[in-house]
């Protein structure tokens, strides 16, 4: 957010420099089940972004002191291995994943029935297998696609995108040249059946007017990000299905 | 899940869509709001005169009272077992629910780390406290046989209708079969008919949606059985 | 279940078909599950892999970056190992920092790479005494069903196999070319349950064997480095048939290789 460059981000016709308009977000790809020991499993790419994500529970919950008689916790463990950025980056926890561990649990906490589980542990493991900036919103998607792939009861399933700014412009899912150089990243995430707000960071400088715009924009393509998501769940079962019905 | 007359299309569900709009009440994984049901897992979607509910895909065993299981025992203390139940919690197997007379710090003789049983729910308590017992009939430690281990969401299909399934199962190999609950099968019987319903019950688990499936299971074991000695 | 016991049926079951000469996915003792592996699969890496040993799978990326070389080897460029048990890979796995088990299969596996040769790390000097490349190997098990020795070996050396250097990226486009490479280590391990010696265990049977002995072959069938694991014991004989098995099966994983990368 704070770097300069003379590159121009956006063209005099309104082209980002990997050829988007401003309201498109990157290619998107999601698959279900992709593990087998996991509970729930998926594997998304957002661009350039490739993510994992896998859900083990509700189980025991561990440390115990963390058991809450009423309900289940979820806990999540992001993580960014050794080769997904241009740096390496030293293996173990800093304080940026523990950050967005925390607010990705919180926004996944928000949708699944924990009152069904009380005492229990729902876990949720995102693996950054390569970064290009949204890492958190790619990771947020898949969480949410491996516990619907765990069967875990939830009141909705979570998409996740960032908006921004960048070259004075409103743009949708920033990629990593536009989040280096740009004015403003805004992550969000909803519950899609109510359009209700789970997580929420902006950085940056953003006008009232810009902002609102950012959130409109966002909370339209969470919506399509939704509908990949879900086409990705029906997929799994529909594989499943046809696998029974092609043996005779 | 056998009450497919009454709606000839299965409708898959996922979490978050909208499965009710008539005012009918929120069955199991479902959930209401604002007038409408909308289903709480990824399922078919299922009607009945109670209410609207989703029959989850997969997902975890959760135990409720009277569920037959199988247990494997996973820790020991001084006046209980802690039995693996394939569920979120595990389940203490307490020494009074047990039908030998055991003393206070002898546990071990009678059960050991790995050793398998049949047990029954006793209770599940608010906070998901359960409790289980091998005081009734046909209850037991097990030994030898073959255990198989399916999505408990598939056990239905393993019975069948009316036990139709379960039964063509026992009667075409001559093996005696437990089902539980909670997905785990153990099969006992001469070695290689034994491993062919564990074949036919993991194709069973498979081809859980498919049609005429009992007629599938048929010819299958017909073909895979070894021929019965005179 | 943290501590998942493996049921006594399952035990028996093992043992009783392993007498029969068979194993419960119809494998022969001495027959090694199907390996599949995507390469350069990630962008951001050097070299990558992720490989597949039957339900086993391990991700493993290269990261090969400028820095000082050791004292006593002025001239030579740096290999470095690591490996994490991430607790996405099975439920008996937990966060934070590696611990044995990671670090015991970290170093096998760089033992392999090291002694067999298979970087020339003397190709890797760019001012001497000062400068030269240093190669980061990070592993991660992603799904574990037995021996991540293998699996990890291959998602290792498949990485540094298709690795290129990247110069441009530090102001040394002479350097643009692939890592100097002289060959393929490829581990092989067994198994020992009861009296019989297995290949490439799965979960189940690794969790009731009684000892491993993993065998790093080079490209003419000499052995580079070995681990033996496990409270039980081998005896010679068994040993001498570790061995043999490694050289052969050693021989058909590097075909296997050479098919994958093309």
């Amino acid at each position: 957010m704070s770097g300069h460059t003379d590159m121009v981000l956006v063209d005099e016709n309104g082209m980002r420099i990997d050829g988007r308009t401003a309201t498109e977000h990157r290619p998107i790809k999601i698959e279900a089940g992709v593990l087998k020991n996991a509970d729930g499993s998926a594997y998304v790419e957002i661009g350039k972004n490739k993510v994992l994500a896998a859900v083990y529970g509700p189980r025991e919950c561990h440390p115990r002191h963390l058991q809450n008689p009423t309900k289940a916790i979820v806990q999540c463990k992001y993580n960014m291995q050794a080769f997904s950025v241009s740096d390496r980056k030293r293996p173990g926890t800093d304080r940026r994943s523990i950050e967005i561990s925390k607010i990705t649990a919180e926004a996944l906490e928000n949708v699944v029935l924990t009152e069904l589980y009380p005492r229990a542990s729902i876990d949720v493991y995102i693996e950054i297998l390569q970064a290009n900036a949204g890492t958190r919103c790619a990771g947020l998607t898949a969480a949410s696609v491996a516990l619907a792939d765990a069967g875990i009861p939830m009141r909705d399933i979570v998409p996740a995108i960032a908006a921004g700014k960048a070259d004075g412009h409103v743009l949708l899912d920033l990629n990593k040249e536009e989040d280096n150089y740009g004015q403003a990243d805004v992550p969000i995430a909803i519950v899609p059946s109510t359009d209700e707000i789970v997580l929420l960071q902006m950085d940056g400088n953003m006008t009232r007017e810009e902002f609102d715009k950012a959130i409109s924009m966002a909370v339209n393509a969470c919506h399509e990000v939704y509908d990949i998501q879900k086409d990705a769940l029906k997929r799994r079962y529909s594989v499943k299905n046809e696998e029974s019905d092609s043996d005779e | 899940m056998e009450r497919r007359n009454a709606k000839p299309k299965r409708e898959l569900v996922l979490p978050g869509d909208v499965i009710d709009e008539s005012g009918a009440k929120a069955g199991e994984y479902a959930y209401s709001r604002e007038g409408k049901v909308y289903a709480a897992v990824m399922g078919i979607k299922n009607v009945s005169p109670i209410g609207v509910s989703v029959i989850p895909l997969w997902g975890q065993y959760m135990p409720s009272a009277g569920d037959f299981v199988i247990g494997v025992v996973n820790d020991i203390g001084p006046s209980n077992w802690m039995i693996d139940i394939n569920a979120p919690y595990p389940a203490p197997l307490h020494v009074s629910e047990v039908p030998w007379k055991v003393e206070f710090g002898d546990t071990s003789r009678f059960l050991n780390i790995g050793n398998v049983v049949f047990l029954k729910i006793l209770s599940v308590d608010e906070s998901k406290k359960i409790q289980v017992t091998m005081n009734d009939s046909g209850l037991r430690k097990v030994e030898g046989g073959l255990l198989v281990e399916i999505a408990h969401s598939k056990v239905s299909r393993v019975i069948g209708k009316s036990g139709s399934m379960i039964q063509l199962l026992k009667a075409a190999s001559g093996c005696r079969i437990f089902v539980g609950q909670n997905g785990r099968i153990w099969i006992d019987g001469e070695e290689d008919r034994a491993a062919v319903v564990a074949d036919a019950i993991k194709m069973i688990e498979e081809k859980a949606q498919a049609r005429d499936l009992t007629e599938k299971v048929k010819v299958y074991l017909e073909s895979k059985l070894p021929a019965e000695e005179e | 279940m943290s501590n998942q016991a493996i049921s006594d049926i399952k035990r028996d079951h093992i043992i009783n078909l392993l007498a029969k000469g068979t194993r419960t996915d119809g494998r022969s003792p001495s027959d090694i599950r199907e390996i599949s592996a995507s390469v350069n699969c990630i962008e951001s890496a050097d070299g990558s892999a992720r490989v597949k040993l039957g339900n086993t799978e391990v991700i493993a990326g290269v990261k090969i970056i400028p820095g000082a070389p050791f004292g006593d080897t002025p001239r030579s460029g740096v290999l470095t190992t690591g490996a994490e048990l991430i607790p996405m890979a099975h439920q008996s796995f937990e966060s934070g920092p590696p611990g044995e088990d990671a670090i015991e299969l970290a170093r096998v596996v760089d033992r392999g790479i090291r002694e067999s040769g298979m970087v020339d790390v003397d190709e890797l000097c760019i001012t001497e005494g000062e400068k030269v490349w240093m190669c980061f190997i990070d592993m991660y098990a992603l799904d574990y069903d037995g021996n991540l020795f293998d699996a990890s070996n291959l998602a290792a050396v498949l990485a540094l196999k298709t690795a290129m250097i990247p110069g441009t990226q530090y102001g040394l486009p002479e350097w643009d070319r692939p890592l100097p490479i002289t060959c393929m280590p490829i581990s092989v391990t067994s198994s020992k349950i009861g009296n019989t010696l297995i290949l490439d265990p799965n979960f189940d049977e690794e969790h009731i064997s009684s000892a491993r002995l993993t065998v790093t072959t080079d490209d003419n069938g000499n052995f580079r480095a070995m681990q033996k694991g496990g409270q039980g014991s081998i005896t010679l004989t068994e040993l001498g048939q570790c061995l043999d098995i490694a050289v052969e099966k050693g021989k058909e994983i590097r075909e296997t290789l050479n098919k994958i990368i093309g």
